[in-house]
């Protein structure tokens, strides 16, 4: 191993580590505000990077109902578990007290956006929009997948065990893996790149997708900074990851805390697919492995510190890359055998602590 | 309502024939037309709705069920084909864990069991099972064969952790070594890994001769346009499991001038003249796309019509010896699956011997390049 070696292997492993990074503060925020531990947060990667191969591959002829036919699956997910939400809700008015207007009113509220999604994928797809509209276009579909699958399968058991939710998660995970291989296909894809430029730096070539990975990254991890310090939702989210009940006590809905969160992870979700779509070959079930390795670095944190996740994100990129250069055969039980010792040195350094329950 | 059909059809069948004393030869087949598999076990459905209904003047009685590409369903299946079907041949299923768990029960109940898949069981299980697909051994002769032509003496190896990777490096080890080649290292990669570029890496700092890329259908892509992202420049050779369309999708112009080996079925046009599965596969392409549209033609529908191509010839030679719905009559066929000798195949030249179940012979590999992002025969 000489420099040039060494730095290749470096800038594979952080830019890995920079998507790695992404989902671990997903992780960590759904599970501070809503004490689930979120495994199908692979799963939004792949719905996001294979949600814009499909658009990119959308016939440029065809009827009304062709059209509709060749939109991604992923739209009409999003209308079906809206419709799903929109109805559940309006057989639950008797119980929250509600009248008939306020329900119908909700109901629409929900079915807005799904529509208004469906509306524009349809009005697209034959016309060939530019990359970057068509990226919009993926967060626009994704993103509220996120809300709809907690108010459905987390919000009625917001107050049970970690356990129980971890198990929801592991449904949701099966689930949304299974209607993965029915919307994509089993074959795999990968996209084309935003920026199709190469930098010569010393001995390492960059290029303009990883400037963007980074620049990316970097942008987000601020703006979301800023949302948790200076915006008053953001203070909510805050409050509700500290104290539930405190929070709730304060007037802060905890479910509107749970759906925002979960937003907020679809949204990181699908942007990493975006990403890293045109460095890999994405597959409907790629996204679990990339979540969990998201998940190693957020245990670094012990599941609650921003700072500390994005630290054992970098780590694991890097872990891994170099991993795969001396041993590539054991390049995954390095990675996970490496939560061994970071659970063993986090429990001897903090002790044992009861959970909240 | 044919699905529902079909069984009914076949017990009325099965009534008659105990009462009037005809035997039809009965073919009991299980594949996954449901479940993840299912994209192999269709096309296969396709053909086998195709299939002649006499062969050797005997009625051909095909009950095909759906194993739903589970191991479990698969064993009910040959269960109920032995003892309620009293069926004279098993076949499948398309999926190799599935094969594998139906082997027993048809060395039990001692009827010849039809693989579709490579299905690797111990020495000596496989005494009534007999497999269609090709061994890795095979194609990997024909892959050899060309890089000895092509004046290969390094090869550098980029592989699936997984049993298909696994295969092949003990098939590279078994026949590329002896003729000269030199693996000059062995780097591993899973089909979901984000980046291969460490792996790449360390290969092409070694500037082998050759890399071989051990990939499945688009998983093929990423490894290979990372080797060429790295500056190598030598030859990339691909497995037959590449051998798809998908491959050029991804991969792109990066992918051009890749050295490919397939089996010969899907590309008979353009096999050269020389092959001698040519006819066959041709006669293969032109029934299923008569019946499916241009361009429908399937690796797995090629191993049901080799299925047509084996009756053909093993059905008489057992008739001399027995009635169907016997004993004897399923251990005649066997016997002549182990002694019909070299047959053609539309996957290739199949020789099954009484010590090789595997059977197809150095001929069958094809080596395909990849010119202007279509096939071109070597």
């Amino acid at each position: 191993m000489d420099f040039s070696i060494a730095s290749i292997l470096a800038l594979d492993g952080l830019t890995n580590g920079a998507i790695y990074g992404l989902l671990a503060l997903a992780l960590v925020l759904v599970f501070a505000v809503t004490r689930a531990i979120f495994i199908p947060q692979g799963e939004f990667v792949a719905y996001g990077a294979l949600t814009l191969a499909m658009l990119q591959s959308g016939n440029a002829v065809g009827s009304v109902w062709q059209s509709l036919g060749d939109l991604p699956g992923t739209v009409w997910l999003l209308l079906a578990l809206a419709v799903v939400v929109a109805v559940l809700d309006l057989l639950q008015l008797r119980t929250r007290g509600l009248p008939l207007s306020a329900g119908l009113r909700d109901a629409a509220r929900t079915l807005a956006m799904p529509v208004i999604v469906l509306v524009m994928c349809w009005f697209a797809g034959p016309r060939d929009w530019p990359l970057w509209a068509q990226s919009l276009l993926t967060l626009a579909i994704v993103t509220p997948l996120g809300p709809l699958v907690y108010r459905l399968a987390y919000e009625k058991v917001a107050d049970a065990t970690v356990l129980v939710l971890l198990i929801i998660s592991v449904g949701v995970h099966f689930a949304m893996t299974g209607l993965g291989l029915v919307f994509f296909g089993a074959e795999g894809f990968r996209n084309p790149p935003f920026w199709d430029a190469r930098f010569a730096l010393g001995p390492i070539m960059l290029s303009g997708q990883t400037i963007i990975i980074f620049a990316a990254s970097l942008v987000l991890i601020v703006a979301l900074a800023v949302f948790f310090d200076r915006t008053l939702r953001g203070k909510a989210l805050r409050a509700t990851a500290v104290n539930r009940l405190g929070a709730r006590l304060m007037g802060i809905s905890s479910a509107a805390a749970g759906r925002l969160s979960f937003s907020l992870a679809a949204f990181i979700g699908a942007l990493s697919g975006l990403l890293i779509g045109p460095t890999t070959t994405m597959f409907y079930d790629s996204g679990f492995l990339i979540g969990l390795k998201g998940f190693v670095a957020a245990i670094f944190g012990g599941l609650a510190s921003y700072p500390a996740a994005a630290l054992g994100a970098v780590f694991v990129g890097l872990l891994e890359s170099f991993g795969s250069f001396y041993a590539s055969a054991f390049k995954e039980v390095i990675v996970f055998t490496l939560i061994i010792p970071v659970l063993l040195w986090r429990s001897f350094q903090h002790g044992h602590e009861d959970e909240e329950e | 309502m044919t699905k529902t059909l079909k069984p009914l059809a076949a017990a009325l069948v099965m009534a008659f024939a105990a009462t009037a004393a005809t035997a039809d030869v009965t073919i009991g087949i299980s594949l996954p037309l449901t479940g993840p598999g299912s994209g192999l076990g269709i096309p296969m459905k396709n053909y086998f709705d195709l299939f002649p209904k006499e062969i050797a003047g005997e009625k051909i009685n095909l009950i095909v069920l759906d194993d739903a590409s589970d191991p479990t369903k698969g064993v009910v299946n040959a269960k109920r084909f032995i003892t309620e079907d009293k069926a004279d041949i098993i076949m499948g299923s398309a999926l190799t864990p599935v094969a594998i768990a139906m082997a027993p029960v048809a060395a039990e109940g001692e009827t010849v069991q039809l693989a579709f898949s490579p299905a690797g069981l111990p020495p000596g299980k496989d005494h009534w099972t007999f497999r269609l697909p090709q061994s890795n051994d095979v194609m990997a002769y024909a892959m050899v064969e060309h890089m000895k032509k092509q004046g290969v003496k390094t090869v550098g190896f980029l592989g699936y952790t997984d049993a298909y990777g696994e295969l092949w490096l003990k098939a590279m080890e078994k026949i590329a070594v002896p003729a000269g080649i030199k693996l000059t290292g062995v780097e591993r990669f899973a089909r979901s890994d984000t980046s291969v570029t460490a792996q790449a890496l360390k290969l092409v700092a070694a500037n082998p001769d050759a890399i071989l890329v051990v990939a499945s259908g688009s998983g093929a892509a990423m490894p290979h346009k990372a080797v060429v992202a790295r500056g190598y420049k030598g030859k990339i050779y691909q497995t037959h499991a590449a051998a798809s369309r998908d491959l050029v999708r991804i991969g792109g112009k990066d992918v051009e001038g890749a050295f490919v080996v397939s089996g010969p079925a899907v590309i008979a046009e353009q096999l050269p003249d020389s092959h001698p599965s040519k006819p066959a596969a041709i006669d293969f392409v032109q029934k299923y796309e008569k019946a499916y549209g241009p361009g429908s033609r399937n690796q797995f529908a090629g191993h049901a019509y080799d299925t047509e191509i084996t009756l053909k010839k093993v059905l008489p030679i057992a008739l001399q010896k027995a009635k169907p719905g016997t004993k004897e009559f399923r251990a005649a066929i066997r016997d002549g699956l182990e002694t019909m000798g070299r047959t053609i195949f539309s996957h290739g030249v199949m020789n099954w011997t009484k010590d090789d179940h595997w059977g197809f012979t150095n001929e069958t590999g094809v080596m395909l390049k990849v010119v202007n992002g279509d096939w071109k025969v070597e």
